[in-house]
């Protein structure tokens, strides 16, 4: 079975930055969600607009349904164009400050056609009511809505066409809990009944939990973890992974832990540590991570990491093994 | 009362968004502000900064700084106390910078603007870019060549830098995975510690304002349903409304022994 989307090898170069430094990934076919999850700066946005063909990587293939969408031209181009959907993290910056919002609404529907043009009103407030917005906005500019508001503007736009493949770009991260679990119910719903599969960039590691089947962790542009997302968040096989997983801030004070600090400023990307990149923050650190590069491998069934003590750290408690 | 807020309506046109009886914040203390999409905290923090009139909105009602009115004070005046004295973190950073500047030189301009000589303010620079964990290098890149969690620590870093004696922080940590945004929190926290400093902090995230803030206040269409000190707010609430978010705040399950 071909997978929807396949990465090999994906780079992404700003100059000297490797914002994204070699990544391998498949999603297959929908209904279908993988998380993205990682450092600030990890390479996360980078990878998702790799993947829409807005950014062209210095190495590697991206491939959607079997094809390179580097060499698509014309018709193809268009079909992935509706496609494929991204929803970005600063919605502010990305939609077009002069359309209302039915206006940009009815453009996305018109131009992939996705339904006849006598509908095309009734479809609007149908994807309005979906993210929890009114007939009313409709007419208002980008500026004149609230951060959440236009978040889930965004949210409807990348609906509207139906796509295959969404790639979600901290979808949620402006919005109230409660609004929030509507829309992730609107996701939930929309992968098993159109069949979606998605691309779900997150700091919410609860929000990923619920979302996804598969995780992946970056760091420096490089994926340190891979897995289901309950293991992965269960049993981190990868230090960084645990450090993420014990930051968790918890509302309900039982669910309170130790906090694993990741010591020191994050690595310069244009200019990434030898051996293993997490070495100069990572409390397992030995003489071995500064020398060697660990390759991303699988260390238990359905799981990869990229640390050469992952068994280690599966194993036993981490905080004991790292004092 | 360093800051303190009363009977405050903002609104657009004919419709009131904002209807807001009493809010204050102390020096030295943080005060989470809380609630709905669309409820009204950014226009209302934009009308403590004296800027709501420039996005289209209408403004009545009293919100003092150490009891001097700013509602209807003259232009010149808030321009010397934004930035100098209160200082504002934007909901979405990117836009709020002037994409035609690099880092360093918006860093430069604010700084100098408010009376830092240059070598004082790529001191500042330099140290407050530390402490939200970014490189030196950054000051050369333009707001766009940055990722969301960057700009944000970078909008962060210059409210810091300008010494003000009031923060607002408009969803400063909703771009930062949690490593990151632990550190931000427990800077904020030293900000209170060390310099006595009011933060007034807007979020969705209830977890982070249950270990930062001192007291929360939830919003709801424009008014507070509920205030009271953190821990009584998110662990014993009283407002319906207040109790339908706590209980929505989605929670990791993954590897709980129920
Ligand atoms: N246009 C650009 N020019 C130079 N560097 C860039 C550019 N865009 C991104 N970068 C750098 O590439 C790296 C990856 O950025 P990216 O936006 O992909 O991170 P991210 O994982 O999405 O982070 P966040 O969680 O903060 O949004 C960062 O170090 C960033 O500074
Ligand atoms: N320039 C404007 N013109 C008209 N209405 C506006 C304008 N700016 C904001 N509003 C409306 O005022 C209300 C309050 O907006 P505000 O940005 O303060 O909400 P918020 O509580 O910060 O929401 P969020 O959590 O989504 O950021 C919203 O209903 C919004 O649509
Ligand atoms: S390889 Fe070494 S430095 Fe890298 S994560 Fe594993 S233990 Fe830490
Ligand atoms: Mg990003
Ligand atoms: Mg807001």
């Amino acid at each position: 079975m071909t997978a929807l989307l396949s990465l090999r090898d994906v780079e992404v170069t700003f100059g000297p930055v490797r914002a994204v430094a070699g990544v391998s990934l498949d999603v297959p076919e929908g209904p279908y969600g993988v998380g993205v999850v990682g450092e600030s700066g990890s390479g996360k946005t980078t990878l998702g607009r790799a993947v829409l063909r807005l950014v062209r990587p210095a190495a590697g293939v991206v491939a959607f349904a079997g094809r390179d969408v580097a060499r698509l031209r014309g018709r193809e181009l268009k079909s992935f164009r509706g496609d494929a959907q991204i929803v970005f993290q600063d919605p502010g910056g990305t939609l077009d400050p002069r359309m209302r919002v039915g206006a940009a609404l009815g453009e996305a529907l018109r131009v992939h056609d996705v339904v006849p043009r006598a509908q095309v009103g009734a479809r609007i407030d149908a994807l309005l009511e979906e993210v929890g917005l009114e007939p009313a906005h409709t007419s208002r500019f980008p500026h004149q809505l609230s951060g959440g508001q236009r978040q889930r503007v965004a949210i409807a736009r990348g609906l509207a066409v139906e796509p295959r493949l969404l790639v979600l770009d901290e979808p949620t991260s402006a919005l109230d809990v409660t609004v929030q679990a509507r829309i992730l119910a609107l996701f939930e719903r929309l992968r098993d009944e159109r069949r979606l599969a998605y691309l779900l960039i997150s700091h919410n590691l609860a929000v990923v939990e619920r979302l996804c089947d598969e995780t992946v962790v970056l760091y420096l542009g490089r994926i340190v973890e891979q897995g289901r997302t309950e293991e992965v968040l269960a049993r981190p096989a990868h230090p960084y992974t645990h450090a993420l997983r014990s930051a968790v801030p918890e509302l309900d004070l039982a669910s309170r832990r130790q906090r694993v600090v990741v010591s020191g400023p994050p690595p310069d990307p244009a200019d990434p540590p030898p051996g293993c990149v997490f070495h100069p923050r990572c409390p397992l650190a030995a003489d071995v991570c500064r020398t060697d590069v660990p390759p991303l491998r699988e260390v238990a069934p359905g799981r990869l990491a990229a640390c050469h003590f992952a068994e280690e750290v599966l194993a036993e408690d981490f905080v004991a093994l790292s004092h | 009362m360093k800051l303190a807020i009363r009977d405050l309506e903002i609104g657009f046109g004919d419709r009131r968004v904002v209807e807001l009886a009493e809010l204050d914040v102390a020096a030295g203390e943080i005060v989470g502000l809380v609630g709905e999409s669309g409820s009204g905290k950014s226009i209302t923090a934009l009308a403590v900064l004296g800027l709501a009139e420039a996005a289209g909105a209408r403004v009545t009602g009293s919100i003092e700084l150490d009891g001097r009115e700013l509602i209807g004070a003259p232009p010149s005046q808030l321009r010397e106390i934004r930035g100098s004295r209160i200082a504002m973190i934007f909901q979405h950073p990117v836009s709020a910078f002037n994409p035609v500047f690099r880092v360093g030189e918006i860093f430069l301009r604010a700084l100098r603007l408010h009376g830092a000589s240059r070598a004082k303010a790529v001191e500042r620079a330099r140290s407050a870019l530390a402490e939200v964990l970014l490189p030196y290098e950054l000051l050369n890149r333009y707001p766009h060549q940055l990722s969301g969690g960057q700009a944000q620590r970078v909008a962060v870093a210059l409210a810091v830098a300008l010494r003000a004696e009031v923060l607002i922080a408009d969803e400063a940590t909703s771009a930062l995975d949690v490593t990151v945004q632990a550190e931000i929190v427990e800077l904020l926290a030293r900000l209170r510690e060390l310099e006595g400093i009011a933060i007034l902090f807007i979020s969705h995230d209830l977890a982070v304002v249950g270990q930062l803030c001192d007291r929360v206040a939830v919003m709801r269409e424009g008014r507070i349903v509920e205030t009271g000190r953190t821990e009584r707010v998110l662990h014993a609430p009283q407002d319906p409304y207040t109790r339908e978010l706590i209980a929505a705040v989605p929670r990791i399950t993954a590897g709980r022994t129920a």
